[in-house]
């Protein structure tokens, strides 16, 4: 059995379920994400549209964040799930230098690195994620991608997916429908001053640590 | 990318809390300055020694090039220490080791290399050049994958194009020379022959001029191989945020020691070595530091 999860942006309509859901869940501290809906606006005005494509840990069979931990604290669940033990972290953040998708970050509470983790805790006892239970619109889909019956594998075979940053060659388990590479491509849209819906964020400082 | 390159498919980020930009700071640059230090005299005083085996001004520096090497790359070690969020659990890396992270493999062979510098030590202190002389060899093989393994942390950092496992490979390689030669050249000055101050100029002005090369290669060429170097790459061009500071780093670190050295072999007179060396070891910790800052500037989501 290898988890998997596939987002179909066009779905999607950037309600931000999901990441609050995801941050009760998992007890996310103030100014940091496990998962976040990214906004990118395409077009010239009038013809322009609002896309949304959520983030989060992309569960990579070869995973760079798993290879460079020098404690093992990112580690492969048989499910294939990549998991971390936060009491082994010693927070030296080669995770999140290694991740190419900027899905780890430092905790500011308890100063070890963090990330999605598929909600492992709920996938054990036979829950969703609770990002998948808060979807209106199921754009979040969930399972077994070993198990050609599951519903995630019936969507992978019927719909075009694409993953992100395939030529990293970590092998992502997070798929997207109806992404482009504004999407998909973190280089493909520009990030002007001004243009951020939200301005001027504040960033909790890290709490017993030297940042 | 087209995308945002003309009106009709620009594409604009509005909502996106990017996840804190730079990780590892200047706590890592003095890591990777003080560990080419502590490495870089072994590699050096090691020449210098089976050089000149009879030459007592070179017998005299055994103890010193120990000590210097010691007291950098304990320097090096406490400032990764510190860069822990967790520092009180880096004795996890012992106790759970993961060997397909290059930081466990260099915090172990780190290790090792210390104890041997410690035996070299105390075998000098007690007058046991026989033991001293056994170690050195060990010590410099050791120092090898200590100097090295920053870059493949680097190597590992997927997505960071910048850091390439072959030019960052030799580039550590030829800061640790650059630097070791520097300061060797300072121990030294007056009391070395000028046969030994030519070699170590001529060693300082070769891996100056071989780093600068690679900087400009990459500086030059980078761009046109991968779009997130080019990308990258802007913030060290004209305009870019750290562009004066690599240039300061560069001037420093490779293009004052190169002239100098110039002119000091070819008038073969070596007193504007002392400013060279100091140059290069100034400016080397500019160059560590805006390599290593600006692969972090770009979102990777």
């Amino acid at each position: 059995m290898k988890f998997g999860f596939l987002v179909d942006l066009n779905l999607c309509m950037g309600c931000k379920g999901c990441e609050v859901a995801c941050k009760v869940e998992n007890e996310v501290p103030i100014s940091s994400w496990r998962l976040r809906v990214k906004y990118i606006d395409v077009g010239f005005f009038p013809d322009t549209k609002r896309t949304f494509t959520p983030l989060r840990c992309n569960h990579c069979e070869d995973a760079p964040c798993e290879r460079i931990c020098p404690v093992s604290a990112l580690h492969y669940l048989d499910n294939g799930i990549v998991n971390i033990d936060k009491d082994r972290c010693i927070g030296c953040a080669g995770c999140i230098m290694a991740c190419p998708y900027g899905a780890i970050y430092m905790d500011p509470e308890t100063n070890t690195a963090d990330k999605c983790t598929f909600c492992a805790h709920r996938v054990s006892s036979g829950l969703m994620p609770s990002c998948v239970v808060a979807c209106p619109v199921e754009a979040n889909i969930f399972g077994d991608v070993e198990d050609v019956s599951s519903g995630i594998s019936q969507y992978i075979m019927t719909h075009n997916v694409r993953v992100r940053k395939p030529e990293k060659g970590t092998f992502p388990k997070h798929y997207y429908v109806g992404g482009g590479e504004v999407h998909l491509n973190p280089l493909a849209s520009t990030r002007k001053e001004g243009h951020q819906l939200f301005n001027n964020i504040t960033h909790l400082k890290f709490i017993g640590g030297h940042h | 990318m087209v995308e945002h390159s003309i009106p009709a498919t620009q594409a604009i980020v509005t909502l996106d809390v990017a996840l804190p930009g730079i990780v590892w700071g200047w706590i890592i640059t003095m890591n990777m300055w003080a560990k080419s230090i502590g490495t870089g005299i072994l590699f050096v005083g090691f020449y210098l020694l089976k050089k000149y085996p009879n030459d007592e001004t070179i017998k005299a520096i055994k103890m010193p090039i120990i000590i210097i090497s010691i007291i950098f790359i304990h320097i090096f070690l406490l400032f990764t220490v510190l860069d822990l969020h967790q520092m009180f659990r880096f004795w996890h890396i012992f106790f759970y080791p993961h060997w397909t992270s290059a930081i466990t493999v260099g915090a172990w062979i780190v290790t090792i290399l210390v104890a041997v510098l410690f035996i070299m030590a105390g075998a000098k202190h007690f007058k046991r050049d026989s033991i001293y002389d056994s170690f050195f060899p060990l010590a410099v093989i050791l120092a090898i994958p200590v100097t090295l393994y920053t870059a493949g942390i680097m190597a590992e950092s997927t997505a960071r194009e910048l850091w390439q496992m072959p030019t960052e490979m030799v580039q550590m390689t030829l800061s640790a020379i650059l630097v070791g030669s520097a300061t060797l050249l300072l121990i030294g000055n007056n009391s070395f022959s000028e046969d030994a101050k030519k070699d170590l100029a001529i060693i300082l002005g070769l891996s100056a001029f071989t780093a600068f090369l690679l900087y400009m290669g990459e500086y030059i060429f980078g761009s046109m191989k991968a779009e997130e170097v080019g990308a990258v790459l802007k913030y060290v061009k004209e305009g870019g945020a750290y562009a004066s500071m690599f240039w300061i780093g560069q001037t420093l670190a490779y293009i004052v020691p190169m002239f100098l050295v110039w002119l000091s072999v070819s008038n073969k007179s070596y007193g504007t070595m002392p400013l060279a060396s100091l140059s290069a070891i100034a400016g080397l910790w500019l160059v560590k530091h805006v390599w290593l800052i600006i692969p972090q500037l770009l979102p990777m989501s």
